[in-house]
């Protein structure tokens, strides 16, 4: 009896729960396949462009700051008149920050949605989740940080056609932190202290290393920690005793900012140097305001940058999000204008046309920096160097290739 | 005799269902959005079945799975990218090196019980892990890119095999066993059965099976790193057995297919996909305390024959 009654109630809400998601399915299916009706006519007056996005998983901070950015640009667009009078419709999907939902996040902006562009997402791996669906249905793809310079050439040479990218590629930033080290510092023994765990740390320390060699300089000690690692000091304690004039430490905010602070502890008064994975208040936290003094690191940014322009920026999404912009919002911003560029010189919508634009792209003026499209898909553009100073990053220079 | 026949009838049941996707592929009804989703139905009814035959059947609660499913991922990989392999071979090599790492880490783990296996199996899992981001051959941290060969009849063929062979053990003699296992272990050893060697049984044949989707997963999906088989996949896997009832294989099949539809259509809210997500997993456990079947078979409720519906 009491069986029969659970099973009862047990078919009910089965039921009722697959109707609802019959329901759901077939509304998100309608919803699909009007818009694609709508957007196959060409004389429809929005122009859709896709943000395949980690809006949540793991590294949910870059991708909605990217979101923010893409969404700040669409505004002042669509303001400003949109494109030859067309609108732009930024279709977002979240990809949990994972590369197999980067895949069906993609296919369903290709398929479903119909977009003329997408911005892919944040991280390399999940961008290159989604490179062969853009070039399966030629539709432009734009990452704003997929630094990896696997993300638009292929291991084999070839150039990953519909694929380009708003930011340096990871090599970059290294030679850029040798030759501020050995120019503007002057450092002649260096030390380098990288990510085992990282690809990025890992690429970052080698171009440095072979940039400083270049220079004349030489690496006095080479050491690596691993992700999620706490204990710095006997590694560190080893590069004290090699006596660097100037450490090099590739890597995520999370260990740095313990290796700073362990570093300054055991006396290492020299200057430390990162990339683009320091940027975060995190940073400053762990290590504190005053272990940071004399660091540095390349970005792709600053909000403290003089320029004109970038102050507009940052004041127009001061006003929009209430908290300064970080470089992620301004590649997310840059890589919205960089799309609508491309249109606009191609004066239309087919993929085709798009992806001959962006590849020509020459000598564009954005937040981060004015930049040409090289012949491997990746823009050559000036990098910032910061420095912090009392916890504050203060804009040191711009560094140009 | 009876047994037989419904046996054909699922044959033909498959038969029809696979016919029916295919013809809608070939006509274009089903684009490729739909297929992918389909397809990676198909793998998670795969890892979520595997599973079910290590915690559901056999009663050993073992949270690494996603460890065999990147073996599986990574072997079948190598065999297609880096030898140049067809994709069906890849895929046995798959399976047959996550069976030997099930065998590997069975023999001596599954001696411990209860929350001990589970920390083994966690273990084992970020072992593979850590070893898979440390071998620059399969790319590192950065992982590798392998080309898409996974097609519906493929991952279709991988559901149907991993269900045959899972029921058939389960209605087996070893099936048999393992039940006994898992309902009282010092019991079964009293009655004479090997438990050790009907648990290691069941545990290499779900990482075989897991091994079978990790390649399908593999060549769907353009990357594999090294973070994708983290401790996280292996608790999605474990959500659908748990949630399907822990014993029930159609509650599997059906739980995987019922989260991966709550998924793929969640990806239109991106703001609350989590948060619905959780809730639904919130509601149904209280609604339905021993999960959506309970330890019942989806057969048992359309009974074939005309007694039929003993319990198991």
């Amino acid at each position: 009896m009491a069986e029969k009654r659970t099973l009862k109630r047990f078919a009910s809400v089965f039921l009722a729960s697959s109707l609802i998601v019959g329901a759901l399915a077939a509304c998100s299916g309608k919803e699909g396949t009007s818009t694609a009706g709508n957007t196959s006519g060409e004389s429809s007056d929005v122009i859709k462009i896709g943000a395949n996005l980690e809006l949540s998983g793991s590294v949910a901070s870059y991708g909605s700051s990217i979101g923010q950015g893409a969404e700040l640009a669409v505004e002042e667009i669509n303001a400003a008149g949109g494109i030859d009078g067309k609108k732009i419709e930024l279709v977002k999907v979240d990809n949990k920050s994972d590369n197999a939902e980067a895949t069906n996040a993609a296919v369903k902006l290709a398929t479903q949605e119909k977009v003329v562009a997408m911005i892919a997402p944040a991280t390399s791996g999940n961008v290159i989740a989604t490179t062969q669906i853009a070039n399966q249905y030629k539709i432009p793809t734009v990452t704003a940080s997929g630094t990896a310079p696997n993300v638009t050439e292929n291991e084999d040479g070839s150039i990953n056609e519909f694929v380009f990218r708003t930011c340096f590629i990871d090599p970059f930033q290294g030679i850029v932190a040798a030759n501020f080290a050995t120019k503007e510092l002057g450092a002649k023994n260096v030390a380098i202290y990288a990510d085992n765990a990282s690809d990025y740390a890992k690429g970052l320390a080698a171009s440095f290393k072979e940039q400083i060699e270049a220079n004349g300089g030489t690496v006095v000690a080479e050491e690596a920690y691993v992700a999620d690692d706490t204990d710095f000091n006997s590694t560190l304690t080893r590069i004290k005793s090699a006596n660097p004039d100037f450490i090099f430490i590739p890597g995520y905010y999370e260990e740095v900012g313990l290796i700073v602070k362990q570093a300054r502890e055991l006396g290492i008064e020299a200057p430390l140097m990162g990339a683009d994975g320091w940027d975060s208040p995190t940073l400053v936290e762990l290590a504190g305001s005053e272990a940071l003094n004399n660091t540095f690191i390349t970005n792709h940014y600053s909000s403290q940058d003089p320029d004109e322009t970038i102050q507009g920026f940052v004041k127009a999404f001061e006003g929009k999000n209430n908290e300064s912009p970080n470089a992620f919002h301004a590649l997310g911003y840059d890589t919205v204008y960089f799309i609508k560029d491309a249109i606009e010189r191609a004066d239309s919508t087919d993929g085709e046309a798009i992806q001959k634009a962006l590849a020509e792209t020459k000598d564009l003026s954005l937040i981060t920096g004015t930049f040409s499209v090289d012949e491997k898909h990746n823009p050559v553009k000036s990098a910032t160097v910061l420095e912090y100073v009392d916890g504050e990053q203060k804009f040191n220079s711009k560094v140009n290739p | 005799m009876k047994k037989s026949k419904a046996f054909w009838v699922y044959i033909i049941f498959a038969l029809v269902i696979y016919t029916i996707v295919q013809v809608m592929i070939s006509g274009g009804t089903l684009d490729l959005y739909y297929q992918n989703i389909l397809i990676q139905m198909c793998i998670n009814i795969m890892l979520a079945v595997s599973l079910h035959i290590v915690i559901g059947i056999t009663g050993q609660f073992s949270i690494g799975h996603a460890g065999f499913m990147a073996v599986g991922a990574y072997f079948s990989a190598i065999a297609t990218m880096n030898l140049g392999l067809p994709f069906f071979v890849a895929l046995i090599i798959g399976a047959v090196a996550a069976g030997f790492a099930g065998l590997l880490v069975g023999i001596p783990t599954l001696r411990l019980k209860g929350d001990y296996l589970a920390i083994a199996t966690l273990g084992f899992a970020e072992i593979i892990r850590i070893v898979f981001l440390n071998i620059d051959y399969v790319g590192g941290a950065a992982g590798m890119v392998v080309t898409n060969m996974t097609t519906w009849t493929f991952a279709f063929v991988g559901v149907v095999l991993t269900i045959f062979v899972i029921a058939n053990f389960t209605n087996s003699r070893h099936g048999r066993g393992a039940i006994a296992i898992r309902e009282d272990e010092i019991a079964a050893d009293a009655m004479g059965i090997n438990t050790t060697y009907y648990k290691v049984v069941a545990f290499t044949i779900g990482a075989i099976f897991a091994g079978l989707a990790g390649g399908i997963y593999s060549h769907n999906f353009f990357i594999i790193q090294p973070t994708t088989f983290n401790f996280l996949k292996s608790f999605d896997i474990l959500i659908y057995v748990v949630l399907g009832g822990l014993g029930s294989l159609s509650g599997s099949v059906i739980a995987a297919i019922f989260l991966t539809i709550v998924s793929a259509y969640l990806s239109n809210f991106p703001e609350t996909r989590m948060i619905i997500y959780s809730l639904v997993l919130i509601l149904v456990m209280l609604y339905r305390p021993t999960g959506l079947m309970g330890t019942k078979e989806i057969t048992h409720l359309f009974k074939f024959g005309k007694k039929g519906g003993s319990k198991v």
